[in-house]
């Protein structure tokens, strides 16, 4: 009757409309808010930087794929996108642009690309190459890298890990916090803009909310336990930005439920730990990257109970 | 209405597109010239035929008889003269040794087709002797012969017959169309069946998609204590056996075990019509309803065919193709198998015929695994079909049997949700046949 070839293939025979490409590019648009307010309280350098290291992970993604690994090149999944986007938002807006353009390079070159590509990266890349940047150039990276239209240049947090009266006083509101009026990174520092970008991923169900909550849970409960503002410490560094964008990345983090709140609980107690007790003022870059590299073995521990496993079955 | 919710953990929500042939009248199919009535029309051993060529035969007359018990006779769907007995293709994609009638159009019924009486007068043993004898099977798909599935062990005490009315496969509205117009035969048929299995408690769970079947359904109970219907939240894989029983009695099915050991049987929609008509009117199963839909089809609608009616048959009941179509699926587009011919005949699984064109039956091609877990958030049975299909694709099938392969139920959600478009289940499928092929080595 039809004499047209039918396809045969296994079932099932629809799949959902999302891709790789559509979740990736939903990152990006909920990244667009924190970009927002970075310009407003850095001015252009903002969108230069990003631009940098967006272009910079891109071309580094396609080089490597086209001339090195002579594979398919994978840009179009806009994961380069995200990895450079957040790369910028870990950079003070003072940073020259030979230093976004190693990061960049570091991130796709050596943690992404060496170890497989896309789901494949065993850390954050975005933090393990801030993490090599304030390695290797700490006074571009810190304190005093820190410019903004305000008279201040340290961060909230680092006002608060250097104590005494002078630092409280010029510790900035909870207005300004949660707006982002601060010292801080391109991308951390308004907490209003996150907490948009990361209810839009939650709603996108890009994300579960179970990490960012509990990461950042579990840092309020510890810090106010340790007799400090848990709202302050929230609302301050790089937490928001960590929690909801850099600490979900797929890669690195846990696929099991119970393995997610490990991971989540870890973060927060590193995080808290490096803020209250640490030399560091800031923890959650840290915190992320060594609960990513624990994140195969809670993974392990944290196998789901089946349905009508048996005890003593498995 | 007394009803109560409920559903399972995990599972997706695909589009559902019923409405392509949900509110059309059921349709009987016009009377084939011929019918192809294979041999094999149920898990199991396959029948001997016991017709040859040249043979006359009347419409519910046996022409197949069960080789064991794991196995179900065979009945004439029309009356006619034998044409042949040779392999024809089958939906299964290899050929089967197939009895082809030419139908005289007279429907001579045959002496065997009578009433059997009322319910109340016949023991358990007769009731199930009917089902056997009418060759009724499963029809959710599985076709696992229903008189096997009432003769649990002795040591195994049923506590529940549900019948799964869930029809949560998209596209197919098979059950629903039973469900609405012939809602008593439905409830009639579980309280034989639970008179079978001297169970006392029964439950009829439907999708919350079918408001108007579980109306019908309820309406139809004559004693509600009895007899109870859940409603289900739409969901795939709300209709999985295991899924469906959590949801309705809150037990796990063992893994590796069976529903009634967890003391359920659960029956289908379509079978407990047959065993209805099979008790009242003796007639043996010998037509089903079939759903036949798609982009591809130009007058959807939900259809009753005899077994053994050429699919080509029923694709011109609808009008024919509007466009061309580029995949055929015999059944609904989750768990159906894709069909390479479309000449062949109607069998008893065959719960749909899906039809898809060109961009509907687009599959876009698989790229990396990029770990976002979706597999393991929608996975009903709580796997992780991510590292299931990585290992099963390197060959490690001990690491995928220590990662529970054999426990999926292959409902394929994980490859609708994965965003890199992999064939998760395809490959955990690969997994799970190595597994069962070197244990049997093994022993």
């Amino acid at each position: 009757m039809n004499e047209q070839l039918l396809t045969v293939s296994s079932s099932p025979h629809i799949r959902a409309s999302h891709s790789t490409g559509t979740i990736m590019r939903d990152v990006v648009i909920a990244l667009v808010p924190a970009f927002a307010a970075g310009i407003i309280y850095f001015g252009i350098n903002t969108a230069i930087i990003t631009l940098i290291c967006i272009a910079s992970c891109v071309a580094t993604e396609a080089v490597l794929q086209k001339y090195v690994m002579k594979r398919q090149v994978t840009v179009t999944d806009w994961s380069a996108v995200v990895t450079g986007i957040l790369l910028a938002f870990n950079m003070p807006v003072s940073a020259p642009w030979w230093l976004a353009v190693i990061g960049s390079v570091f991130a796709i070159g050596i943690v992404k690309q060496c170890f497989g590509g896309i789901g494949q990266n065993f850390i954050n890349p975005a933090l393990a190459a801030r993490a090599f940047l304030l390695a290797s150039w700490p006074t571009r990276m810190t304190s005093s890298a820190f410019i903004t239209d305000s008279a201040t240049t340290a961060t909230p947090l680092g006002l608060l890990k250097e104590g005494g009266e002078a630092a409280a006083a010029s510790l900035p509101s909870y207005m300004d916090l949660f707006m982002g009026n601060v010292a801080g990174s391109i991308g951390e520092v308004s907490a209003l803009a996150i907490l948009l970008g990361g209810v839009y991923l939650i709603v996108r169900q890009v994300i579960s909310w179970r990490i960012p909550v509990i990461f950042i849970g579990t840092v309020m409960i510890l810090t106010l336990a340790a007799g400090q503002d848990p709202l302050y410490h929230t609302m301050a560094g790089g937490l928001m930005l960590g929690a909801f964008f850099m600490a979900t990345d797929y890669s690195s983090s846990p696929v099991t439920v119970k393995g997610q709140i490990i991971y989540a609980v870890g973060c927060g107690v590193i995080t808290s730990v490096i803020r209250l007790w640490g030399g560091y003022p800031e923890g959650v870059s840290y915190s992320i990257l060594l609960m990513n590299v624990a994140t195969p073995l809670i993974e392990r521990y944290s196998m789901p109970r089946i349905y009508g496993e048996v005890k003593g079955d498995a | 209405m007394d009803i109560k919710h409920s559903t399972f953990k995990g599972g997706i929500h695909p589009p559902y597109r019923k409405e392509l042939t949900k509110d059309k009248p059921l349709k009987p199919v016009s009377p084939p010239d011929t019918v192809v009535i294979p041999m094999s029309l149920h898990i199991g051993a396959p029948c001997n035929p016991i017709v040859k060529k040249g043979d006359l035969v009347k419409k519910g007359q046996k022409i197949g008889e069960a080789s064991g018990f794991v196995s179900a006779p065979i009945h004439s769907s029309v009356s006619g003269q034998v044409m042949a007995v040779e392999p024809r293709l089958h939906p299964n994609g290899q050929k089967v040794m197939s009895v082809i009638i030419k139908n005289d159009m007279e429907e001579t019924l045959s002496e065997e087709v009578q009433p059997k009486g009322d319910m109340d007068s016949l023991s358990p043993q007769e009731i199930k002797d009917v089902i056997l004898n009418a060759g009724i099977v499963g029809l959710g798909g599985a076709t696992f012969p229903t008189h096997v599935k009432l003769s649990p062990p002795p040591d195994k005490k049923i506590d529940y017959v549900i019948i799964n009315a869930a029809e949560c496969e998209p596209y197919l509205t098979t059950d629903d169309h039973l469900m609405r117009d012939f809602p008593d035969k439905i409830v009639y048929g579980l309280k034989a069946m639970m008179k079978v299995l001297g169970v006392q408690k029964g439950y009829i769970g439907i999708e919350d998609n079918k408001p108007e079947a579980i109306e019908a359904i309820f309406n139809a109970i004559e004693d509600k204590s009895q007899i109870e219907v859940y409603s289900l939240h739409t969901k795939y894989p709300q209709g999985s056996e295991k899924q469906l029983i959590s949801a309705v009695t809150g037990r796990e099915v063992p893994s590796g075990a069976l529903p009634m050991d967890a003391g359920v049987v659960v029956t289908n929609v379509g079978t407990a019509y047959a065993v209805c008509d099979a008790i009242k009117t003796g007639m043996p199963l010998i037509e089903r309803v079939v759903t036949v839909t798609g982009s591809a089809i130009k007058d959807p609608q939900t259809l009753v065919a005899k077994i053994g009616t050429s699919v080509n048959h029923l694709i011109e009941e609808c009008g024919g193709f509007s466009q061309d179509p580029a995949k055929v699926i015999n059944g609904g587009p989750m768990m159906g198998v894709a069909q390479f011919s479309t000449e062949i005949p109607v069998i008893k699984a065959t719960s749909g015929i899906l039809c898809l064109n060109k961009a509907d039956a687009h599959i876009p091609e698989p790229s990396q695994c990029i770990r976002c877990g979706k597999c393991v958030s929608v996975c009903p049975v709580k796997l992780l079909p991510l590292y299931l299909s990585e290992y099963s694709i390197k060959g490690d099938f001990e690491k995928c049997k220590s990662y529970n392969a054999l426990d999926c139920v292959e409902c394929g959600s994980c490859s609708f949700i994965c965003p890199a478009k992999r064939t998760l289940v395809s490959s955990i499928r690969v997994a799970k046949r190595e597994i069962i092929a070197s244990s049997r080595k093994g022993n």
